[in-house]
């Protein structure tokens, strides 16, 4: 078990926040002691084209990228990404969507992003504790929209713990 | 906590920070994906950077700058480094004083570019060290070995990433001390560094024995290392590729290489008779099969279909198998498409309405092929949009030829348009022509880069805006119109039609800056 990697893959929409959300996710994961590699393609991912970015974690991490049928978690921004990016997915993998946050209850609908990172975290407890995530946040967001975030943040990760 | 000594760094915040804490007083680059943010970390971390036009004028600037005995960085995309051949080769022979690092930053795949050539033949064909980093460490580590490598033996040293090295974060430990820009001076020494043919005979054999020289080195040095595993299967590889194929044969043997031009040949040779079975495992073209297989060396290379696209951990099972099915297609995303509100979309829309020929450029406005504006008939390289536009007009029947209109964006334009617009003055086609600037006031496409148009240098900091349309005024263009298209949106698409009726050479501005840079530029 200590030998496994950890395979997270994140897509959505250019603007979106893809890749903030696994800049996050991979300083998280860091900061928490484990070897993490972190894979994007960009380029033209400000025109609203199809965006993933992937996170690999464990004790050794080779290459970068997530190996389709290999993600252990597939966390999804914008509902009509499902089906491009299901392939992902190992079987008994776990989807994270859109729809598990109510969307209202957002102050700002820009920290989607991070309300599903919210909603992950509840999955990684044993990787990374939530004070981690907290801390990570502090340190990368800027101060305007740090509120707004760990609000969001709080909001998915209940949501999960909801759902069980 | 196992964070302890390292960061998390893209290999291209990798080569920044190591160019900082290797003393590289100067670094010049142009945008281009995936290579862009090197100069960006480098100057945010108070290095001394610029944009530069384009990639033959910063390698030439880095290049003047390491002649004053400066550690100089020059960093472009695989393709910026074909504008920038002419200075590389002939660096070659002059070498440097101080030192010199030119990033070719690669895109196997093409995520973001018109071609995936291997700039790999690059370092063979100019006759300068290459290196190739595997990941954000290696980054740190051999720029600070290609800094080192280039004064020791005063000549150019390739620095070749890829997409994935680049773009991906990795652990990254500083392992220098930080040292400051050393001193420099003019030292006059015209037999190294001015090449009429009398001086640039002898600086080509010192070349070739410098070469010789590095060859010898590297067959010791620690850039190229064996991993050790089993006997049954060895694989040589460079770059991301030794980082997947460590996934993908787990229990192999494998030879990493670091420096890949001059290849250690004799350290190749003895890897491959230690093990039952070779592989060569490269993106791209099989540079290293070749080379090594010229040097009698009995290696597998890859199947040709290994030669498109990025190598993946399931790629490299399946390559080291020999299997070239096809395997498994994961189905297309959304493509990108320009912005709600972009500027460029207005012209597409009268372009296409005209029933216009449309010779086409670089930037976010190639997104003009696509729908619902499929006005887009030419794109080949930076500043093709012009000149190609001309050919076209040359070579058409006049009926087709009045319909031909040149596009080409403001970076771009600056990059290698205005030659063009030179070509234009001095060969007009006989049905006059059209050439529109779409200007958005930056480099949009690479992320919203500053360039000589927008009156901003790379660190933000106020520099003379050149202007298009006194520069079109200047060369001889007797049209020359600029549309506010925040003011003259209506009117637009008259002027158009009447510039192509005119059947002279006419430039038209568009002009209005890019929605994503006033965004950027408030905050």
């Amino acid at each position: 078990m200590s030998h496994r990697i950890t395979n997270i893959v994140v897509a959505g929409l250019g603007g979106q926040g893809v890749l903030t959300a696994t800049d996050l996710l991979a300083e998280v994961l860091h900061r928490a002691g484990h070897d993490v590699k972190k894979s994007e393609l960009k380029g033209m991912s400000q025109r609203g084209g199809s965006v993933t970015s992937d996170v690999r974690f464990g004790r050794v991490v080779h290459s970068p990228m997530v190996p389709d049928h290999e993600a252990d978690f597939l966390v999804i921004l914008s509902p009509d990404q499902v089906e491009p990016n299901r392939h992902h997915l190992r079987a008994g993998g776990v989807m994270i969507v859109p729809d598990i946050i109510d969307e209202s209850r957002l102050s700002n609908r820009r920290t989607l992003n991070v309300a599903l990172l919210g909603a992950l975290s509840a999955h990684l407890e044993a990787a990374a504790p939530e004070a981690v995530w907290i801390e990570t946040m502090r340190a990368l967001l800027p101060e305007r929209i740090l509120a707004a975030n760990l609000e969001a943040f709080a909001a998915g990760r209940a949501s999960a713990k909801g759902a069980g | 906590m196992g964070s302890m000594g390292h960061r998390l760094l893209s290999g291209n915040e990798a080569v920044a920070q190591a160019a900082l804490d290797m003393g590289v007083g100067f670094g010049a680059g142009y945008p281009g994906t995936p290579s862009t943010e090197i100069l960006e970390n480098f100057s945010a971390l108070g290095g001394r950077a610029e944009w530069s036009p384009n990639e033959k004028v910063a390698l030439e600037v880095a290049l003047g700058a390491s002649f004053a005995g400066a550690r100089a960085l020059a960093t472009m995309k695989h393709v910026g480094l074909n504008v920038a051949a002419d200075p590389l080769f002939t660096a070659a022979y002059t070498g440097v004083r101080g030192a010199l690092v030119i990033v070719s930053a690669d895109d196997p795949g093409m995520a973001s570019s018109q071609n995936e050539q291997d700039n790999r033949r690059y370092a063979v064909a100019a006759g300068v060290p290459m290196l190739e980093p595997s990941d954000s460490q290696d980054a740190y580590d051999m720029t600070a070995e290609a800094i080192e490598i280039s004064e020791r033996w005063r000549i150019p040293v390739l620095l070749r990433m890829t997409t994935r090295v680049c773009h991906s974060k990795t652990r990254v430990e500083r392992r220098r001390t930080p040292t400051p820009p050393p001193a420099t001076s003019f030292v006059r020494d015209v037999k190294r560094l001015v090449m009429i043919p009398a001086y640039a005979r002898p600086a080509h054999v010192r070349l070739r024995a410098t070469l010789a020289e590095i060859a010898q080195w590297g067959e010791a040095c620690a850039l190229n290392r064996v991993i050790a595993g089993e006997r049954k299967l060895g694989i040589i590889a460079s770059g991301i590729s030794a980082i997947h194929a460590q996934e993908a044969a787990p229990g192999a043997t494998v030879l990493k290489l670091g420096l890949t031009h001059p290849l250690p040949i004799e350290k190749a040779r003895r890897f491959a008779q230690s093990v039952e079975r070779c592989v060569v495992v490269e993106e791209g073209d099989p540079c290293l099969a070749d080379a090594l297989r010229a040097a009698g060396i009995a290696v597998e290379a890859k199947a040709e279909a290994f030669r498109f696209g990025e190598l993946s951990v399931a790629r490299i099972r399946k390559l080291l198998k020999g299997d070239t099915s096809p395997g498994f297609r994961a189905p297309p995303g959304k493509p990108p498409q320009l912005c709600p509100g972009c500027p460029h979309r207005l012209t597409f829309e009268i372009l296409r309405k005209l029933n216009c020929i449309v010779s086409g450029d670089i930037g976010c406005y190639t997104l003009g092929v696509l729908p619902p504006f499929e006005a887009m008939d030419t794109c080949v390289c930076m500043g093709a949009g012009i000149t190609v536009g001309l050919g076209l007009r040359h070579a058409l029947p006049p009926e087709q030829a009045r319909r031909v209109v040149s596009v080409i964006g403001d970076s771009t334009f600056v990059h290698s348009g205005i030659t063009g617009l030179v070509e234009m003055v001095y060969n007009p086609p006989k049905t006059g022509h059209v050439v529109i600037i779409l200007d958005n006031a930056t480099t949009a496409m690479t992320g919203l880069q500053e360039h000589p148009g927008t009156g901003r240098r790379l660190d933000a900091t106020p520099a003379h805006p050149i202007s298009f349309e006194a520069l079109a005024r200047a060369l001889g263009v007797p049209r020359v119109r600029v549309v506010d298209l925040a003011k003259e949106s209506e009117a637009y698409e008259g002027i158009v039609a009447e510039s192509l009726a005119a059947e002279a050479l006419t430039v038209l501005v568009a002009r209005r800056p890019c929605i994503l840079a006033l965004k950027k530029n408030k905050e």
